[in-house]
C-alpha cells in the first residue's frame, strides 16, 4: 500500500474537480442572477486547472494508489483531458440555451462538474466497486440533467424512462461483477486478469457474469439490442442535457469498457467476441435504417449514434492494442462530431423555439452559408466522407477488424456506411437546395460562432492529418494495456 | 443437522414466501409490509453468518429508515391497481418464457457444482470478542477510503439534484418569505381608491341611456 500523499497525488484532478463543484453550490447561494455569468466562469475554470493538474501529474507509466483501487496510466490522462475539453465546449454551446429556458442556475454547472468527476473515476477505476461508484455518480447527475426543465412533460417522461433503464443496467452490471468475484475471488481489476491468467476454472460462473456485464455495458452504451431508450431519452432531454449525454458521456463509456473487458476479461477474448459481433452488426443495420425514417433531427442523431457505437465496437471485438487504438480514436472522433452537429441545433434555436426538425434545416445556405458550410462538414465527417475525421475513424476501426480477419463483417459494415450517408447527405440536401421556410437572421453569440466554427474545421484539419491524434491514441492504449 | 440449520431453513423459507407476497399482493401496502419482514429474516441470515453490524445496520436503515418513509409515499398515493394490471395477460407468455429461461440458466450454474462446500470451504468461527465492527471499519476507513468517499459524494449529488428538482423556481410552490411578511406595511394591503358615490338608477333610465 502507498503513503497517503501519492495516493492524494494520483488523485488530485479528481479531488480538485469536487472541490470546485461544491465551492459553486457555495457561490451560486450568494450570487446575485444578474452576475450569475461568474459561475459559468468558475466552471470553466475549473476545467482549464483540472487540466493543467492533469498534464503536470503526467507520466508515461502506470502508478496504483488507494490500495489499488485507482489507477493513473497515459490512457486515463488522454481521456481525462477529452473530458475537461468537450465539457468545456458543451458549457459554451449550451450557455445562451439554457439561460433562455430558465436553467441557468448554479446547480447545472454544478451537477455538470459532479458528472464530469464521475467521468473521471470510470475513467480512472481500477476495481469493480470505484468503476460501479463512478458510474452511480455519473448516472445520478445525468438523471438529474434530463429533469431540469421540470414544467417540461416530455423531459420528465424522458427522465423516468433513462432513470429506470438505466437503474436495471446498473443492477446487471453488478450482479455480473458478483459472479466475476465468485469465480476469481478478487474485485480488483488486476488481480482478475492475472488470475485468469494463470489458467481459467470455473468458466460457466465466468461466462455468466461476463453476459450480465456485456449486456450492462451494452445499456450504457446503447448498442442494439438494449437501444431503446436512447431516441426517446435524446428526444425527451433538453438539447443542452443531449449535447451532454450525446457526447461526453461516451468517452467514461468507453474507459468503462476497456477497463472491463480489455483489462480484466482478456482472457475470455474469445466469449466476448462473439457476442460483440451481434451487438455490432445488428447496431449498424438497425442504427442506419431506422435512422433514414426519422423527421426529428435529435431522433435521426440517436439512430445515428447507435450506428457510431456499432463501429466503436469493430475496433474493441478485433481485440488486439491496435483495434482498441482505433476504438479510442473513433470515440474521440465521433464526441467531435456530436458535439458540432448538435452545436448547430443550440445555435439554431430561440426563445421558444427548437430547431430540431429536419425541416428547421431547409434553405440554411440562404439564411447563413458559413454555418450551412459547418454543418456540411459535419455531416460529411459523420457519413464517412474522405478528407474529413469521420473517414480515418471509419477506416482505422475496420482496417484493425480485417486484421482480426473479420472480412466480411468488413464488407458488412462498408455497404451500411453507404445506406447511412444518404441520412447525412439529404441533410445536405435540404440545406442547400430546399427553400428555406423562415428566413429570421440567426443571432448568436461572438464566443459560440468561434468555437463551433472551430469544432467543425477541427472535423477537417484533423481529417487532413489524422496522424498525431491516432499516435496520441496508440500511445495512450499501449503504454496502459501492457 | 445442527440447530443453526434448522433456524436457517426456517428464516429461507419465511423469506422466500415474503418475497414472493411482495410481487403478488394485490395491495401495494401490503406488499411493502412483506418487504419489511423479507428485509427482518435476510438480517437473521446475516446474524447467522456472523455479520452482525450489517444484520443490524439493515434492520435500523432499510426496516426503520428506508422502509418507513416507502410506506408513507405508498399510502399517500392513489394508485389504480387496474390500470396497472393492464396488459398482465397479453405480456405474460412472453415475459414468462424469458424469465423461465433465465431463471433455468442461473439454476444450473448457480448450484452446488460451483458454489458448494466442496468448492468454497466454510470459514472457521470466530472467537466470542472478535470484533466484526472494528473489522468493518478498519476496511473502511482504509483499503476501501476512495469508494467511501465516492459514496459521500454520491449522496451529496443526491440531495442537490432532489433539491434543484424540487424547490427552486417551483410555480405552484406555496412558500412565503417570512421577512417579506414582517416588513409588510398597510399601504401594501389595503388601497384606498377614491371614487365617486353610486346613483340608484331605476329601470326606465337605463333603457333610455341604451
Amino acid at each position: 500500500m502507498n503513503g497517503i500523499q501519492t495516493d492524494v497525488i494520483a488523485a488530485l484532478p479528481e479531488i480538485f474537480v469536487l472541490s470546485m463543484a461544491m465551492f459553486i453550490l457555495l457561490v451560486d447561494l450568494f450570487i446575485k442572477p444578474a452576475n450569475r455569468i461568474a459561475i459559468f466562469m468558475l466552471a470553466q475554470l475549473t476545467l482549464l486547472g483540472a487540466a493543467f493538474i492533469t498534464m503536470t501529474t503526467h507520466v508515461a507509466s502506470v502508478t496504483y494508489s488507494f490500495s489499488g483501487m485507482f489507477v493513473d496510466d497515459p490512457m486515463s490522462d488522454v481521456l481525462k483531458l477529452m473530458i475537461y475539453l468537450t465539457t468545456a465546449i458543451v458549457l459554451v454551446y449550451t450557455r445562451t440555451y439554457i439561460s433562455l429556458r430558465g436553467m441557468f442556475r448554479g446547480e447545472f454547472y454544478a451537477l455538470v462538474l459532479f458528472a464530469v468527476a464521475g467521468m473521471m473515476i470510470m475513467v480512472s477505476g481500477q476495481h469493480f466497486l470505484t468503476l460501479y461508484m463512478g458510474l452511480e455518480l455519473l448516472s445520478l447527475c445525468l438523471y438529474a440533467l434530463v429533469a431540469m426543465d421540470r414544467d417540461n412533460a416530455r423531459a420528465a417522461e424522458a427522465a423516468m424512462k433513462y432513470f429506470v433503464l438505466g437503474a436495471l443496467a446498473s443492477g446487471m452490471l453488478l450482479y455480473g461483477m458478483s459472479m466475476l468475484y465468485g469465480a476469481t475471488g478478487s474485485l480488483n481489476i488486476s488481480e482478475v486478469g492475472s488470475s485468469l491468467l494463470n489458467g481459467v476454472q470455473n468458466r460457466p460462473v465466468l461466462i455468466l457474469g461476463l453476459v450480465f456485464i456485456v449486456a450492462g455495458l451494452a445499456f450504457k452504451l446503447g448498442a442494439v439490442p438494449f437501444q431503446m431508450w436512447v431516441p426517446d431519452v435524446y428526444e425527451g432531454s433538453p438539447t443542452a442535457v443531449t449535447l451532454f449525454i450525446g457526447s461526453v458521456t461516451k468517452l467514461a463509456a468507453f474507459a468503462l469498457v476497456i477497463r472491463l473487458l480489455a483489462q480484466g476479461l482478456f482472457v475470455l477474448a474469445i466469449d466476448w467476441q462473439g457476442m460483440l459481433i451481434i451487438m455490432a452488426v445488428l447496431s449498424i443495420v438497425i442504427g442506419n435504417i431506422t435512422a433514414i425514417a426519422q423527421t426529428s433531427l435529435k431522433r435521426m442523431f440517436a439512430y445515428s449514434t447507435i450506428s457510431h457505437v456499432g463501429f466503436l465496437l469493430y475496433g474493441i471485438m478485433s481485440a488486439s492494442v491496435n483495434g482498441f487504438a482505433s476504438a479510442m480514436f473513433y470515440i474521440v472522433s465521433y464526441v467531435l462530431m456530436t458535439l458540432a452537429g448538435f452545436g448547430m441545433i443550440l445555435l439554431l434555436s430561440r426563445k421558444g423555439f427548437e430547431a430540431d426538425q429536419l425541416d428547421d434545416l431547409k434553405g440554411l445556405n440562404q439564411r447563413n452559408p458559413w454555418y450551412a458550410f459547418l454543418m456540411l462538414i459535419t455531416m460529411f465527417s459523420m457519413a464517412g466522407v474522405p478528407p474529413t475525421l469521420g473517414f480515418y475513424a471509419k477506416f482505422a476501426v475496420l482496417q484493425a477488424a480485417l486484421q482480426a480477419g473479420m472480412i466480411w463483417l468488413v464488407v458488412f459494415a462498408v455497404l451500411m456506411a453507404v445506406i447511412g450517408a444518404f441520412y447525412y447527405l439529404r441533410i445536405v440536401k435540404i440545406m442547400y437546395f430546399d427553400e428555406p421556410k423562415d428566413k429570421s437572421v440567426i443571432k448568436t453569440t461572438t464566443e459560440m460562432h468561434w468555437v463551433l466554427s472551430l469544432n467543425a474545421l477541427a472535423l477537417l484539419a484533423l481529417g487532413l492529418m489524422p496522424q498525431s491524434l491516432m499516435n496520441l491514441c496508440a500511445y495512450a492504449i499501449t503504454l496502459s494495456l501492457s | 443437522m445442527i440447530f443453526q440449520d434448522y433456524v436457517f431453513y426456517a428464516l429461507a423459507a419465511i423469506l422466500l414466501i415474503a418475497g414472493l407476497r411482495v410481487i403478488t399482493a394485490r395491495n401495494p401496502v401490503h406488499a411493502a409490509l412483506y418487504l419489511v419482514l423479507a428485509f427482518f429474516t435476510a438480517a437473521g441470515i446475516w446474524l447467522l453468518l456472523e455479520a452482525e453490524f450489517l444484520a443490524i445496520a439493515l434492520v435500523l436503515v432499510y426496516v426503520g429508515a428506508v422502509m418507513v418513509l416507502f410506506l408513507f409515499v405508498v399510502m399517500m398515493l392513489d394508485i389504480n391497481l387496474d390500470k396497472l394490471r393492464e396488459g398482465f395477460w397479453s405480456y405474460l407468455p412472453l415475459a414468462g418464457t424469458v424469465g423461465a429461461l433465465m431463471a433455468a440458466e442461473m439454476v444450473m450454474i448457480l448450484g452446488t457444482k460451483y458454489f458448494g462446500l466442496a468448492v468454497f470451504a466454510p470459514p472457521a468461527p470466530h472467537a466470542a470478542d472478535y470484533s466484526n465492527t472494528a473489522e468493518l471499519g478498519l476496511h473502511l476507513y482504509t483499503d476501501y477510503l476512495l469508494p467511501f468517499e465516492l459514496a459521500a459524494v454520491v449522496l451529496l449529488v443526491a440531495i442537490v439534484a432532489a433539491i434543484a428538482l424540487t424547490m427552486r423556481d417551483r410555480k405552484d410552490s406555496k412558500f412565503i418569505d417570512p421577512a417579506a411578511q414582517v416588513r409588510v406595511k398597510r399601504a401594501d394591503r389595503v388601497r384606498i381608491v377614491s371614487m365617486p358615490a353610486e346613483v340608484e338608477v331605476s329601470e326606465k333610465d337605463e333603457k333610455a341611456a341604451s
